[in-house]
């Protein structure tokens, strides 16, 4: 069922893309938006449920305190407008994975409106402007069995787990993003990058996509160049990753291209993101869009946060992401290619960590970005997922500086340490790696290396001086690089040079 | 001991803490007469029977019997959650349903010691104005069986003007306290909206929702809103507030002396050119009231509302809206009925049959008009206006208060009417509740005291208040309850007897 699609480089030639998106966070907070129940998630199906979240005759909400402090300190952090006035309404439609009939969620009041999020993409920034950010409740997760794709279609019966109903949501919706032009992908993965690195700063969600706590709706539409109008846009759900949401815009990039070039009109709908094959699917036609009947939640009272508070809420925000990069990149002195090196590699926050440990920034920043950027490559993980910590990176940085170890035998103690034998110094000194200094043991392999060599002891009395570096590499090799080439070097120059 | 179900909640308390009788005791005697009667009233849809009389027996092994509402029997309108007990809202869709919780008045009433006797029947979801909506049967008037009680808690106003319980709780959304009460002779509370817990009351209209006693005296209704009132973190639209001093006002009340209280007459609710719809008869008794007042030594005068004559459409817009959402749970997927779950029809037809076959048709027609007025488009013209009206009679009420303490009208404009004589007429039915709308549309406390009878059935005069001054209700009440001599289901008994 693969649909035609234009080369991307070519849409651009004819059109111009505009792209949006919705993001749903997941709060971190300990219970339920209305209910006490706990949000732990990959519970026992339905053990975390309550006569609230289930929705059963009777019962009211009561909304999270914490959930709304949450809300007001991720728009905050947006720039946003926080309302003095702002209330819940209900979404009416029905799904059994809505257990009252309706979300409660907000419709014309929200909690936070009019902010922005400047991304960088390729030293180029690009200002998406925030429409609003607002409070709502998860929905249950519906489990279809028996079929091939669990999807509905073709599923014997179908079961509903209601741990996830309930959860406070916040979405966080943009305006539409024009004049992006062949980087409205990569616009598209900045902005979740850095609002998902936003959020985790703020500590207000574990942000994980994987786990659904952090998920994308992105809508994509093409007008042709010039055009003063923008075209029909599609809302591609299911976006569970940073490198989909670039996917996805590309691939409807293309595919609406190739509708339009055919003479097609592009239909508003929902489309659904396939992961495997990066292409997205028809899904429900938002022309036979249900009315959700939209009202004020009359059992909740409306939600007026008192301006006092909100200042210190904003007084009290965590540095964020951008002035945290800025301000070491001067502190590290780092250009800004270096920089966004750093950032593209996930290093950022592992390189301040083994700084803060003691490490020097250029060789906190010399082992993540190579020997471990190898390791975590070679092992096919990120680098957090290295079983080594910042502190041992630093401590490994440290027996370098003192000289008790080499460059090499560093290396060497770092897969002890990522085997699992403890820290670099009782690795060093369990498996023996410290540098020999000017032992016997040393003087006796140096004097076997001059024995081994007349020629090049020849060569170096002859005043070839260079030619020094033979016996030197003997030396080392001797001694399996575990002594320092300065001492093996000088050694021989006193023997052979007469100091 | 005398028949014990002729015994209000005051003199029941009297004679268990005095050792004269017990819980068991009073609780048999009225499942007893629950037993006699209720086949031809039609006032419960559950009676616990046996599960009342352990209960009876535990209060009184406790030896707490008699102290505050101790080993009371009481009876709950089945639109209250009940823990363990079949609750059904008066609806098919709820047949079977035993809810896993108990609603905080439920809970309240049972830490105090008090007995379930059952669950009274109801309008289905609490829409109506005569319990001939309930699903299951209706409910006939102790004073003429061939009458409706009232409704929606019209379970409640037969069950305990037929002494088939000491007292009750019904819940009110535009009426359904106060008119089943002036309808049976019954004095019926709606509380200050948010002064009682909603959470485990079936939602029919969130806004406008309260539940509240029904008694045979002014001070037993007192007794019982003061177990039930009060702040629940549970319902964030419940008031922070202490419960008003409603026992206290009662006692003062029946005293006789209203010296200096300031009384309004509401022109618009049967006054001068307001009274077409209204029985001669009603008029007259609540004149008959006012006068008492007035012999009381409260001053009275009348006082205008302009905006009342809007109450009505303002209500069924505002009441179907909220109530089209909060139904929508009734689904077929986690409680209730379920119906064509054959394996052969897809989510969206199970979920429509059930509704179909879970809904009666006045549930229907509200469902319909809410979901229309709340439709994109709509939602201005009817939602939005119906509540800008509301404003307006708020106001109307704020305004009434810089210049009266209370306002009192007739509860009802009519006795009960025969069974059947409204069923095919929804607007006359839904007038029934044109004296009881304001005070809903305002959450201001309203209560209805018995003020004689005409043509042999109860006329009920209406006391309003501002919010949070339920024990001015209480106090006018009693004082119109000591000056008509003896509470008026006196004279049901003695024209049973």
């Amino acid at each position: 069922m693969s649909e035609p699609l234009v080369a991307f480089d070519d849409v651009l030639t004819r059109y111009e893309p505009v792209i949006g998106l919705e993001t749903h966070v997941e709060l971190g907070t300990e219970s339920k938006m209305f209910c006490g129940c706990s949000t732990t998630f990959g519970a026992e199906p339905n053990t975390q449920t309550c006569p609230v979240c289930l929705g059963l005759p009777g019962s009211l909400p009561v909304a999270n305190a914490a959930a709304v402090e949450s809300t007001i300190r991720i728009g905050l952090a947006l720039g946003c407008r926080i309302a003095s006035w702002s209330r819940f309404a209900r979404k009416n439609y029905f799904y059994p994975d809505i257990p009252k009939g309706f979300q409660t969620s907000q419709y014309d009041e929200p909690l936070c409106t009019a902010g922005h999020l400047d991304v960088e993409v390729d030293g180029e920034t690009y200002r998406v402007e925030i429409e609003r950010v607002h409070l709502e409740e998860d929905t249950g997760k519906n489990l279809h069995v028996g079929g091939a794709t669990g999807r509905i279609h073709g599923a014997d019966h179908s079961l509903v787990d209601f741990n996830r109903a309930g959860i406070p949501l916040v979405e966080i919706v943009t305006r539409p993003v024009p004049g992006a032009g062949a980087k409205a992908p990569d616009v598209a993965r900045a902005y979740v990058t850095e609002l998902r690195e936003i959020i985790q700063t703020l500590g207000a969600s574990d942000v994980r996509m994987e786990q659904g706590s952090l998920r994308c709706d992105v809508n994509t539409s093409l007008a042709p160049v010039g055009s003063l109008e923008w075209g029909t846009r599609t809302e591609t759900k299911n976006v569970n990753s940073l490198r989909s949401v670039e996917r996805a815009v590309r691939y409807e990039m293309r595919r609406q291209a190739a509708v339009l070039d055919a003479g097609g009109r592009v239909l508003q709908e929902t489309r659904h993101f396939h992961e495997d094959t990066g292409s997205t699917s028809p899904g429900r036609s938002k022309e036979e869009a249900t009315d959700y009947r939209y009202f004020p939640e009359p059992d909740l009272v409306p939600l007026a946060p008192d301006t006092e508070w909100v200042e210190k809420l904003a007084a009290e925000l965590p540095e964020l992401p951008a002035a945290r990069r800025t301000r070491l990149q001067q502190e590290w002195g780092l250009s800004a290619t270096e920089m966004t090196w750093l950032v593209n590699a996930g290093a950022l926050g592992l390189v301040e960590r083994t700084v803060a440990a003691g490490a020097s920034p250029a060789d906190a920043r010399k082992w993540w970005l190579g020997e471990l950027a190898r390791r975590a490559n070679d092992a096919g993980v990120e680098l957090t997922e290295l079983a080594v910590t910042p502190a041992q990176v630093a401590e490994l940085t440290a027996l370098v500086a003192e000289g008790t170890v080499n460059d090499k035998l560093a290396r060497q103690a770092l897969d002890g340490v990522l085997a699992g034998e403890g820290d670099p110094r009782a690795v060093v000194q369990a498996r023996g790696l410290a540098v020999m200094g000017e032992s016997d043991e040393l003087g006796a392999a140096v004097d076997a290396a001059i024995a081994g060599a007349p020629d090049v002891v020849a060569k170096v009395r002859g005043g070839k001086v260079q030619a020094l570096g033979a016996l030197v590499g003997a030396v080392m090799k001797a001694t399996r690089g575990q002594a320092d080439a300065a001492t093996v070097k000088r050694m021989l120059e006193e023997r052979l040079l007469g100091g | 001991m005398s028949d014990l179900t002729a015994l209000s909640v005051v003199e029941l308390q009297q004679a268990l803490s005095a050792g004269e009788t017990t819980s068991v005791e009073v609780t048999r005697a009225h499942l007893d007469r629950i037993a006699a009667e209720d086949g031809a009233l039609g006032a419960y849809l559950h009676v616990e029977g046996e599960a009342a009389l352990r209960r009876a027996g535990e209060i009184d092994a406790a030896g707490t019997a008699g102290t505050g509402l101790a080993g009371m029997p009481v009876a709950l309108k089945d639109v209250f959650v009940t823990e363990g007990v079949p609750t059904t809202s008066g609806s098919r869709i709820l047949e079977g349903w035993r809810p896993p919780y108990d609603a905080t008045v439920a809970r309240k009433l049972k830490d105090a010691g008090t007995v379930l006797l059952g669950k009274t029947n109801m309008d289905e979801f609490a829409m109506g104005s005569s319990t001939e909506n309930s699903a299951y049967r209706p409910t006939r008037n102790p004073w003429d069986h061939d009458r409706i009680p009232g409704g929606s808690s019209g379970g409640s106003s037969t069950a305990v003007a037929g002494r088939l319980a000491p007292v009750a709780l019904g819940t009110d959304t535009g009426g359904s306290i106060r008119q089943p009460a002036a309808l049976t002779g019954l004095v019926g509370h709606k509380p200050t909206y948010g002064s009682v817990s909603r959470y485990g009351l079936i939602a029919f209209s969130s806004s406008l929702d309260q539940a509240g006693p029904m008694a045979r005296t002014v001070l037993d209704a007192a007794l019982v809103h003061e177990a039930i009132g009060g702040h629940d973190p549970r319902d964030s639209t419940s008031i922070d507030a202490p419960v008003p001093t409603v026992v206290e006002a009662a006692r003062r009340g029946a005293g006789g002396d209203l010296a200096g209280l300031r009384v309004g007459v509401v022109r618009e609710l049967g006054g001068d050119g307001a009274r077409e719809g209204y029985d001669a008869g009603v008029l007259e008794r609540v004149a008959e009231a006012v006068a008492l007042l007035e012999g009381a030594g409260a001053e009275v005068r009348e006082v205008s509302c302009p905006s009342f004559g809007l109450a009505l459409p303002a209500y069924y817009l505002i009441a179907p809206s909220e109530a089209s959402s909060n139904l929508a749970r009734f689904e077929g997927m986690r409680f209730g009925i379920r119906v064509g779950d054959d394996g052969s029809r897809d989510i969206d037809e199970v979920m429509a049959l059930t509704r179909e076959q879970g809904f009666g048709p006045e549930v229907k027609r509200r469902i319909i008009l809410g979901t229309y007025a709340l439709s994109a488009g709509y939602y201005d013209a009817y939602y939005g206006q119906a509540q800008k009206v509301r404003t307006l009679i708020t106001r109307d009420f704020h305004a009434a208060f810089d210049d009266v303490d209370v306002l009192v009208s007739p509860t009802s404009p009519t006795v009960a009417w025969p069974i059947g004589a409204r069923v095919d007429d929804p607007l006359a039915m839904y007038a029934a509740d044109l004296c009881t709308l304001p005070a809903s549309l305002a959450g201001v406390p309203a209560i209805s005291v018995p003020c004689g009878l005409s043509e042999g059935l109860p006329v009920g005069l209406q006391v309003m208040a501002p919010a949070l001054s339920d024990d001015r209700c209480y106090r006018v009440a009693a004082a119109v309850e000591a000056a008509l001599g003896a509470p008026l289901t006196d004279r049901l008994a003695e024209r049973a007897a």
